[in-house]
This record gives C-alpha cells, structure tokens and sequence, in this order.
C-alpha cells in the first residue's frame, strides 16, 4: 500500500526511562502481553522501566459507561502523574488504548480549559495529599514498540514469513479507536492510515492487508457489550469486520487496544457457535495476538511463556507456519508446570459441534 | 506616453483585462507565473452547459493577445505589488500606473481528505483528473480496462469546515453533472452515481442538464456525503454513505471514484495582500470593496480584481469581470 | 448442534448495499418511467399526501427505496394509496406519480 502519508503524523516518542501504566483488564485477557513488554523493553533493549504496584486503572471503562464522572477521571489521572513524578519519571507510557485516549485527551482539555486543571491540582490535593507535573512525554506502549522495531527486527530468531514458502504472512492490523480517531496528530499515521503496527509488521517481514472494513470498530464500544441486551450489535461489527477480511486469508489478526484484541478472538468463538462460520484457513479462526505476543513470537520467546494459549482461536497454525518450536502438552501448564485448565472444544477450533462437550483429564 | 497597467495572472480574466485595456489604448502586461498562458483552462476538456472544447476558448483568447502584441512575462512570479508596481521573485520591480490582480485561485489538495484515499488508492481520481484523462482520450480504470460503476463526489475541498475550507465553490456541481453525462455517454452500460449534499445549479441551462442527466441519461442522484473509501480486493473502490433521503447507511463498490474538487483561495494572497493592505475575506479569497458596486475594485485605490482571485467562478463570469476591472482601471489612469 | 444460550444473536446490517441487491426490477421501472430519475427529493408529494397523512405512507422513500432495489414492503406500501392524484398536481418535476404508484405494484407484486 502507498501509506506515504503516516509520516506526516509523527510523535515523539522517548527513547528511555519509561514510568509504565498497566491496563486493568489485559491481565485477565492476555496475560502475557504486560510481562513480554517489560521483558522486551528491559531484557532484550535494556531500558529503564518502572512497572509500578502504586498506581491504579485510569477508570476509563467506567468513564465511558458513564458511571465515572469527568472530575473523578481527571483526579484519578492526576493521581497517576504524582505517582510518576515522584518516582522520578517523566515519560508516561500506558498500555492500553483506552486509557492513551484519557490521557491525551485529559491532557488537551487541560491545555484548553486551564480551570479543570486548577480544579483537578485542588481536588488531587484534598484527596491524597499530592501534587503533580504533567508528563514530558505520553506514548502507547505500541509507539514505543513501533519506536525499537528495527532493533527488534535486528534480534529476530523468526520473521512473519511461512517459513516453508518464504511468502510474507498476510496481517490484518487493528488500531482501535481511542488511538488516533479522538486526536488524529497523537497517533502515529493518524486516523485513516495509522502506522504504529503496520510499521512493525513491515520491519518483521509481515504484509499488511488493507481491507474495505479495516477502519470500522471491532464494536467493544463499552456500553454495547457490558449490556447483554445490547451484545447484538457489538457481535455485528466485529462479524462486519471479519465478513470484510476473510476472502484476503490473513494468516493472523494484530491488535493494538485490549478491547479489540479481546472481541476479535471471543467473537469469532461466538459467531462460529451461532453460525457454525469460521474465518480463516481449513475451518479455523484468524488467530489473534496483540502487539506484545507478535514481538514475542519474533524475538523468540516460548509461546506459552507469551500466555498465548489464552486466546479463544488457537495460535498453532500460525506458529507452525512461522516455524517456531513448541512443546503441544505443555499448553495448559502454567509457571512451574501447574496445570491451568483447559477449555472445551468449539467450532472456531475445528471441532464439530456435535462433538462439543467438556473434555477436561 | 501611453499608461502601463500590470496585469497579474494570465488565465482567462488576466487575458482578457489585457485585451480589454489594449483595446482602449492602454498598454497592459500581463506577469504569468507558468510557462505559457492559459491558467486552469489549460488541461480542461469541455465546458459546461454547452460542452464547449475548453482550447476553443483558450486558443481564441491566446491568438487575440498574441495579434494585440500585448507584453506577456511567463514564467514570472510576483511577490509583491503596489498600486504602481510589482516586485518579482528575481527581485525586479515592474513600474506601471495600476495594477489588476488576476491571480486566480489554487485546485483542493484531495489527499488532505485522507478518508478519501486519493494518492492511495488506484481508482480514486479527480475532476482535473477526469478533465486531463478525457483530453488525452484514455479514460478507465488504473488497469486499462473500461468502468462498470463509476461514483461522483460533490464537495470534496468545499463546504468543510474539517479542511479549512468553509465557502461553496460554486461550480463543482455542474462540473460533476458535465462529466457524469461525458461518462455516459463514453460508457453507456455503466451505472453512475452522483453524491451531493446539496446540487446548485445556478446559470442558464444547467438545471435543464441536471434534469437531462436524470432522465435522459439515467445518472443517480443520491443525496449524502461518501464518508470514508477503501480497496476492495479486485482492485475496486468500497464507499459509504447515507441514502439522507431514505435515512438507511448505504454502501457499494464503484470502478472509479471521482473527487470533484474545490477551489480555495491561493497561498500566496495572505502575503500579496501584506504589502498594499488589501483585504481578503474569511475564505482566504480577496474582499472587493463592494459586492454590488465595486465588485472589481479592492479597497486600495488602483488596485483592481477579476476572476477567481475573489471568489470561485465559471469561466463566463470571470471573462466579464475582467472587462469591467479594465475599464474600471482605465477610468482609474484617465484614459 | 450444541446449543449455547448467548442472549442474544447477530443484528442484521441495516445498510442498503448496492452491491447485493439486484436493480434488474428498478432498471425495468425506471426503463419504462425514466421521469421517476429527476425526483429532487423535495418531498411535496407526501406532504400533501391524504394516504401519507393518516397512515405512515411516505410516497417519496417508498419509489426511493425501490430505486435502490430495497423491494421488501413497497408493493404493501404501495396499496395504501388511495390513487386521488394530489401529488401529480404539486410535483414540481411533473412526474406521474400515480403511473408510479401502479407501475410498482405491477412490477413488485411478488416481493
């Protein structure tokens, strides 16, 4: 694709010392993902980081479900800041798109508002005591893994190409979007042709796939889900979305936000039970990582030291067509080979629904 | 001693307030920053209502400056004026008695609306395109091959606050019934789909071509702004809009999507207007002095406007604009 | 099948997509009342519809709908006509309206 214009969205994007916001609901989903990060980040590139027990979720599901109000956010965030200020930090780097969005877009209305600052320093104070700065730096954990992705592609023991054909993997890519679709110029590429994990394919020898749908949601859209009655329409988009992809046959799916990495693998688990249609190659799903688990499976790491077993489409034929090693009965064990569970079979996985049943040892 | 006018521009306004001023005795010079004159009527196909050759026009105006012996610098840009003078790039300044400002106006970017994917995407093209294409005889596809569906979209660059762009430009409406009907009629089994959000045809016959391209033709009217393009996976365009008259979302894949551009004001008149403090309007487009009475006149003496330097025009209002600024810059001299 | 209760199902798209629908019935109505093309929407039609001002008849999204080959409902729509003519009397493109009326009902009678 002629995507020239990504570089005329650029952001700065510090090079080290990063004071690091985990996502609240990552952990449960992926959660390999938050550990590969600072592994990479610190291990493979060694940077500083601080991966700090203090500070607490920026609330931004319940801000957009309309249960948290703005000057509770504000003060949530600012409480954040103090914590990083006070840890001697000044790049701020969070690891979720909806919280990237509540920064950037806390930080504007600040910058265009300077009384909901005031408000917020006298309101952050009253509560704990603290003051802050606000940070010299915001970036997406994705930015700043865009940022090292030539060095990443230099440590490379695998390349998203089929190892047997030497073929680039096709990738669709996913932003999310909180990532540039509130503030277009915070976003690397901005809004219509962001770059962050196109630019990270491409270095890793992936192809991107460009597909009518590519900038529709993957339909989190918070309320949309957390209400049941409402799930009808979430399903749809993500169902509109993989409609769109499916005759490109993308080897994999990436996604940059927790809630689209999460609905694009789970709703592919509910599409094929309701539908029995499945998306990708021999009756399978698209398998799903996030940015995080790509550069994982590209710099090396076990598969399931990554968590990649949790994904609801399983991740093997993509391991198998990249080449990488993996021990099949060591899934389901978890650190010092506690076994975790497993889940029943589904349709997404090939199995025939008649054969679906709980086939726990 | 015969006055010398400085005439800025040498499109169609520039070209005939030259020859309106040698016709009066005058001794006009007109300063073109392209090679060769013509301005935007340079590449254009045909003009509407009358699908009028768009050289006809300009190879007759071109042959009466040339017979007038009327001074023409190309390849000459102006940086900066007076009443009295111009100063150009290379740092030479023109002297003259009055100066008509026929400067025109500059084509919307259509890559600034990214959504759009013009740049990106092959079959997302222009209306200069579509002009540009139809002159050289090779209209289709990227690939050659001719278009099945063919989408017009109205307002690309124009009535938008989101570029900056707030004024109507008045004639890509027309422009776009002009070359749905040209599509048809060079490809008559292809469907073709115009999308407008509001269709201004304000000159004589063009609402009859509108209605002409209706009924006789069969082009499609859908009221809605195209919201977003993206590739499809045999090459074609996937659009979406809403059917506003039916109120449901609407999308289709087309063979070609044709952007019809706006005009906007050009870059250089925030720093030309510097100098002698003339005004400009929000739009970026030069204030005359006065809409109804002085239309062709700025609001510093001896300086004078014709054509699209004031605002978007078709090529007929701006020819007779620039014969009123001559003879308004000619009372202006005492000729 | 294993049946899993989810709650709920997939909702349906409610976007006109031209590439799916089939236009070989609106061509044919259009083929035949080609005037049906030049409605600018101004929508004096329903406005002044008796059927349109009692029932939820709308005239004008109806032949609109059809043109973009969304058959579902029109001829049922259609019915609620009450064929008095007022509508041809303001439209302001003269189009036959009530030609209209009954070429839908006989090209769209099985949808």
């Amino acid at each position: 694709m002629k995507r020239r214009s990504w570089q005329e969205y650029q952001k700065e994007i510090a090079d080290d010392h990063y004071y690091y916001a985990r996502s609240c609901i990552r952990q449960n989903f992926f959660p390999g993902s938050e550990k590969a990060f600072i592994d990479i980040l610190t291990n493979d590139l060694g940077k500083d980081l601080l991966d700090d027990p203090k500070h607490s979720s920026c609330t931004g599901i319940g801000y957009h479900s309309d249960i948290v109000p703005l000057e509770t956010i504000m003060t949530v965030v600012a409480r954040q800041f103090a914590l990083m200020n006070e840890a001697g930090y000044e790049n701020f780097v969070t690891s979720c798109i909806t919280s990237f969005g509540i920064y950037t877009e806390i930080l504007a209305t600040w910058q265009e508002f300077p009384e909901t600052e005031e408000k917020t320093r006298e309101n952050l104070y009253k509560a704990t005591g603290r003051e802050f700065r606000k940070p010299a730096n915001v970036a997406h954990t994705s930015d700043v893994m865009f940022h090292f992705r030539d060095e990443i592609a230099r440590r490379a023991k695998h390349r998203l190409v089929n190892a047997v054909t030497g073929e680039p993997l096709k990738v669709v890519e996913h932003i999310g979007c909180h990532y540039a679709k509130i503030f277009p110029k915070s976003g690397i590429g901005g809004s219509e042709f962001p770059y962050v994990l196109a630019g990270m394919i491409e270095s890793w020898g992936g192809e991107v796939v460009d597909y009518p749908e590519r900038r529709h949601c993957c339909g989190f859209g918070f309320r949309n889900y957390l209400v049941q009655a409402n799930r009808g329409y979430s399903i749809a988009n993500s169902h509109k979305k993989l409609e769109s992809m499916a005759p490109y046959k993308p080897d994999f799916i990436v996604a940059n936000c927790p809630g689209c990495a999460m609905f694009l693998d789970k709703w592919q688990y509910a599409i094929a039970e309701m539908e029995g249609t499945t998306y990708g190659q021999n009756g399978h799903g698209i398998p799903v990582l996030t940015y995080e688990e790509m550069a994982g499976l590209v710099l090396g790491y076990d598969p399931w030291a990554l968590g990649i077993q949790m994904h609801q489409v399983d991740v093997e034929p993509l391991l198998d067509k990249m080449g990488i090693d993996y021990d099949p009965a060591a899934k389901y064990l978890g650190r010092n080979g506690k076994y975790i569970g497993k889940p029943a079979s589904a349709v997404v996985n090939c199995c025939p629904t008649d054969t679906i049943y709980d086939i726990r040892e | 001693m015969k006055k010398r006018i400085i005439v800025i521009g040498g499109g169609v306004a520039g070209m005939q307030t030259a020859l309106r001023l040698a016709e009066q005795g005058l001794e006009p010079v007109i300063v073109e920053k392209e090679p060769e004159l013509g301005g935007k009527l340079r590449g254009w196909h045909v003009l509407f209502p009358t699908f009028t050759p768009a050289e006809e026009v300009l190879t007759d105006l071109r042959r009466r400056v040339n017979e007038s012996g009327i001074e023409a610098l190309t390849s000459t840009e102006v940086v900066a004026l007076t009443p009295r003078s111009v100063t150009l790039a290379d740092g030479r300044v023109l002297t003259g008695d009055a100066v008509v400002l026929a400067s025109g106006s500059t084509l919307f970017d259509a890559s600034i609306k990214e959504e759009y994917g013009y740049g990106i995407y092959d079959n997302v093209f222009t209306s200069a395109d579509v002009e540009r294409m139809f002159n050289e005889g090779r209209v289709s596809k990227t690939d050659g091959t001719a278009p099945r569906r063919i989408a017009f979209l109205h307002c690309v660059g124009s009535r938008d606050e989101k570029v900056c762009q707030q004024h109507c430009s008045k004639v890509c409406c027309v422009t776009g019934v002009k070359q749905a009907i040209e599509m048809k009629r060079l490809f008559p089994e292809a469907d073709v789909f115009n999308f407008y959000m509001d269709i201004r045809m304000f000159g004589p016959g063009y609402e009859e071509m509108y209605r002409e391209a209706q009924q006789t033709y069969n082009i499609h009217f859908v009221r809605g702004r195209i919201s977003e393009a993206s590739p499809t996976i045999d090459g074609r365009v996937q659009i979406k809009a809403e059917d506003t008259l039916t109120g449901r979302p609407l999308r289709m894949s087309v063979d070609m999507l044709i952007l019809l551009i706006g005009m906007r004001a050009n870059d250089d008149n925030a720093s030309l207007a510097g100098g002698p403090g003339l005004e400009r309007a929000r739009s970026g487009f030069m204030r005359p002095r006065n809409l109804f009475l002085g239309n062709i006149a700025s609001n510093v003496d001896g300086i004078f406007y014709a054509g699209t330097v004031t605002a978007p025009k078709t090529i007929g209002e701006s020819l007779n604009e620039a014969t009123a600024a001559a003879d308004a810059a000619a009372r202006y001299v005492g000729a | 099948m294993a049946a899993i209760n989810f709650g709920y199902t997939i909702s349906k798209p409610r976007v006109i997509d031209l590439d799916r629908n089939n236009l070989r019935k609106s061509d044919e109505i259009l083929r035949e009342m080609p005037e049906l093309q030049t409605c600018i929407g101004c929508g004096a039609c329903t406005a002044i519809c008796t059927a349109g001002n009692l029932t939820s008849f709308n005239f004008r999204k109806v032949h609109t709908l059809v043109r973009r080959g969304e058959y579902q409902g029109a001829y049922e729509e259609m019915n609620k006509c009450m064929l008095c003519g007022k509508c041809r009397l303001v439209c302001p493109r003269g189009i036959n309206t009530r030609g209209v009326v009954m070429l839908i009902k006989r090209k769209l009678g099985d949808f």
